[in-house]
């Protein structure tokens, strides 16, 4: 065990070195140097803001099943299937009649395995988009749980560019987006404090139309009821959609001249222009309501046709709530509506306070088992520090190198992994001096000793990485953090504890092997 | 080697008050409960700093109370111009709630406060962490099981066990026995006790199993006296260097790292006491033998 090769003796010093270089490209400045990766530091170090959103499906389950009606109705008739008595039951199923003879036909259809139009069938799962029951002749569908989780991931996807765009709005510093599940969204935004905006702007699906005020019932599209923003009075608004959010090109928040009021110009695309046009100078005299989320913002009279493709919506804004609508209009409308379901903003002052106590604690830590092992082994405990200085570059080395983040937690487990990584050392010297006490060759007592504490090393270090990988995959956030550093703290600790130590012990003994009471 | 310490006279003693620690803490658990904190409970925590040395607890109270927040409690966090605050709060879907606090406390205390942190979990979420918590700590005492019947025989895995049981227990009884907060953090400290206690159970488990072939005419209530003996001066090293480092987080890591320190502290000690007296005398209790490793080689 004592013995090392040439070559084993330039791979470990190279390694080692290498670890130090990066660890130490952590305090440089200056880009080019070669190692100029750094360790990415925690929102609970660097203060910011987290949040994470649940993206409500309810809806989007709604208006897919109502979509789906006027194609059954296609589809079959195309088949000379004719379907009758289309029902929405819970906001969940989809119940519609036939006659009885069809049903077996219409059945076969349904199940058919192969380019199902009606029912898309997904190989990989076995299921098809829809499950069905048949009672008599009414049909009830129902979307499958693998065509739940596609709707889901759909409009996850939608969801996700929604609020990348609106976040990015706001200019942010590097803003991270990712999926969680199937129906929710981490945002995490380092060095903000105060999130209430984005928080307001991400509770807002942003679901803008123009639709006319109409009275009585001259509609066939059908309405409905809708207040207006502020509350103040109530209109007939009609369910045709004249446009759309989809139909925005641009939206600025700007200053009318006339009346000086913060306005919203906003500018169409050629669709959106052609369709504002022909309603704007069919429907002089009437009001044009413009619709965002349910809610009524004004309902201007149309004085003339407008066919420039922009215009400006007015509504007592404010310049900030001017900048935000604008913005909610450029990134467009959000699927779904999302809730918060969870939220922690630290502040920058915190951040650094946890800082430097963790800093402080480290050095503490390490000064005091430092100590603790030079008064205990004397040279074999400087070597067991040397080891453990080594160690510990070399596991901020491979923290930086995978530009993993530090948390507070983090940096606990940093310091957990100094108090613990001496015990591999101290079972060797503790095994050694036990070997000694039979044996006269102090090169064949130390060879011994390393020999027979290995299996003892190694499980005890197995059974603190098990608790490490479970709380890697179990932990959220600052937690995850914590178990990285102990992981890899293992790592480090057996490959300096095998290679580092072994090799400046093997040096020594091999020195001093005559020497009475080495240890 | 030094004198020899008689572990196992008191092995009998000490079972016994293992065994009623662990009932004691079952008892305090399904009676007294344990105080979760928002992580786990759901609600909003805000810690924040005034500079105004004049404002007490009540002050905030007063403040606060003025909003409809439910069960408000104020209490001092580390140093005397930090106040953790926290509520239960229903109607989670307000996203200006915070800045409305804000604005109270400002209108009716001065501007002279800083929200350094503020953490909001709705129920859903604090209820899966609690779960995710729970099935973690589960996880984890099987993948043990696990590693140490692969490792050495039954007799053994239940030793582990039993003194890791102990450890997991006993900790989360002290903290129910003083009302101390749990959270994430926790649940990680009580992971690392888990690999603590095994990492401690294992070393001396080892040199049993080594003993255990070396000498074959040894009995192993004697037997594992003798292993304790040789593995106590790493035990107890071990144990100081890894509170060294958790005591100066305790002392020097700032008032978030409180409360995994100690638990861990804890941990380190109940896991040195656990792998000593509640481990070996299982395997003085299972009669386990030469015959018992003679058994795994034959295999």
């Amino acid at each position: 065990m004592l013995y090392f090769s040439k070559i084993r003796i330039f791979l470990i010093t190279s390694f080692t070195l290498l670890f130090v270089c990066i660890f130490l490209s952590n305090f440089t400045k200056s880009d080019n140097f070669i190692f100029n990766k750094k360790i990415n530091l925690g929102l609970d170090l660097q203060g910011g803001s987290y949040l994470l959103l649940e993206i409500n499906n309810r809806p989007v389950i709604t208006q897919k099943l109502q979509n789906s009606i006027p194609t059954f109705k296609k589809f079959f008739k195309e088949k000379n299937i004719n379907l009758k008595n289309f029902k929405i039951l819970d906001d969940n199923f989809l119940l519609f009649e036939a006659n009885e003879d069809k049903i077996s036909i219409i059945q076969e259809i349904l199940e058919d395995k192969e380019d199902n139009f009606i029912n898309e069938y997904y190989p990989r799962f076995k299921s098809h988009k829809f499950d069905f029951l048949v009672e008599q002749n009414l049909f009830k569908l129902n979307f499958s749980k693998y065509g739940l989780i596609e709707i889901k991931k759909s409009s996850q996807n939608q969801a996700l560019e929604t609020i990348r765009r609106r976040v990015d709005e706001i200019g942010t510093n590097e803003p991270n987006i990712l999926k969680r599940g199937n129906d929710r969204i981490v945002v995490e935004l380092p060095g903000l404090d105060d999130p209430s905006r984005i928080k307001n702007l991400l509770g807002k699906t942003a679901n803008l139309t123009f639709r006319f005020i109409i009275k009585g019932s001259e509609e066939t599209f059908g309405s409905e009821i809708l207040e207006f923003e502020d509350g103040s009075e109530e209109a007939l608004v009609s369910k045709r959609i004249i446009l759309s959010g989809d139909n925005l090109l641009d939206a600025n928040p700007s200053m009318d001249t006339q009346s000086n009021e913060t306005v919203v110009n906003f500018s169409l695309d050629r669709v959106g222009a052609k369709r504002f046009g022909k309603a704007t100078s069919t429907g002089i005299g009437k009001r044009l309501a413009i619709v965002l989320d349910e809610k009524i913002i004004s309902a201007p009279v149309i004085q003339d046709a407008i066919v420039t493709g922009s215009g400006q919506i007015s509504g007592d804004f404010t310049f900030q709530s001017a900048t935000d609508l604008a913005l909610l209009l450029r990134s467009g409308a959000l699927p779904a509506p999302l809730n918060i379901i969870e939220e922690r903003t630290v502040g920058p002052d915190l951040g650094q306070d946890s800082i430097n106590s963790g800093v402080i604690a480290l050095a503490i830590g390490f000064f005091l088992v430092i100590c603790f092992m030079v008064l205990k082994y004397r040279i074999f405990g400087l070597i067991a520090n040397i080891t453990l200085i080594l160690n510990l570059f070399l596991l901020v080395g491979i923290l930086t190198l995978f530009e993993a983040t530090l948390t507070l937690p983090g940096i606990a487990g940093i310091i957990l992994t100094v108090g613990m990584a001496v015990d591999a050392n101290v079972l060797i010297f503790e095994r050694i001096k036990e070997e000694i006490v039979g044996e006269k060759n102090l090169l064949v007592a130390f060879d011994s000793g390393y020999e027979k504490s290995k299996t003892a090393v190694l499980d005890a270090n197995i059974t603190t990485l098990l608790a490490a990988i479970i709380l890697f995959i179990m932990g959220s956030g600052p937690i995850k953090g914590f178990s990285v550093t102990l992981g890899v703290g293992i790592f480090t600790t057996l490959f300096s504890v095998y290679f580092i130590a072994r090799l400046l012990t093997s040096i020594y003994v091999t020195r001093n092997k005559n020497k009475e009471k080495l240890i | 080697m030094i004198k020899k310490l008689p572990f196992n006279k008191f092995y009998k003693i000490f079972n016994l008050v293992s065994f009623l620690l662990i009932l004691l803490s079952i008892l305090l658990l399904l009676f007294k409960g344990l105080n979760f904190g928002v992580d786990f409970k759901g609600g909003t925590l805000i810690e924040l700093r005034t500079f105004d040395k004049n404002i007490t607890i009540k002050n905030l109270r007063d403040s606060l109370n003025q909003i409809n927040l439910g069960d408000v409690s104020v209490k001092k966090f580390g140093s005397d111009n930090d106040y953790l605050i926290k509520f239960e709060k229903k109607n989670f879907n307000n996203p200006n709630f915070i800045n409305e606090i804000k604005e109270k406390i400002i209108s009716s205390l001065g501007n002279t406060f800083e929200f350094r942190r503020v953490e909001n979990v709705g129920p859903k979420v604090s209820s899966e962490l609690l779960k995710s918590g729970i099935i973690a700590i589960g996880l984890s005492l099987t993948a043990m099981l696990i590693y140490i019947w692969i490792r050495f025989e039954w007799q053994f895995s239940l030793g582990a066990i039993a003194a890791l049981f102990h450890d997991v227990i006993v900790t989360l009884g002290i903290f129910s026995l003083f009302s101390l907060e749990i959270n994430l953090s926790i649940v990680a400290a009580v992971l690392t006790i888990v690999g603590y206690s095994m990492n401690d159970t294992v070393v001396i488990f080892d040199r049993v199993r080594e003993n255990l072939k070396k000498y074959s005419d040894i009995k192993i209530f004697e037997l594992t006296n003798i292993s304790i003996n040789e593995t106590l001066s790493r035990t107890i090293i071990t144990s100081l260097t890894t509170l060294l480092a958790l005591f100066s987080i305790f002392f020097f890591g700032g008032e978030i790292l409180k409360g995994f320190s100690f638990a861990m502290i804890l941990g380190v000690f109940f896991g040195t006491y656990s792998s000593i007296y509640i481990a070996n005398p299982i395997l003085v209790f299972l009669q386990v033998s030469p015959k018992t490793i003679l058994k795994e080689d034959k295999d």
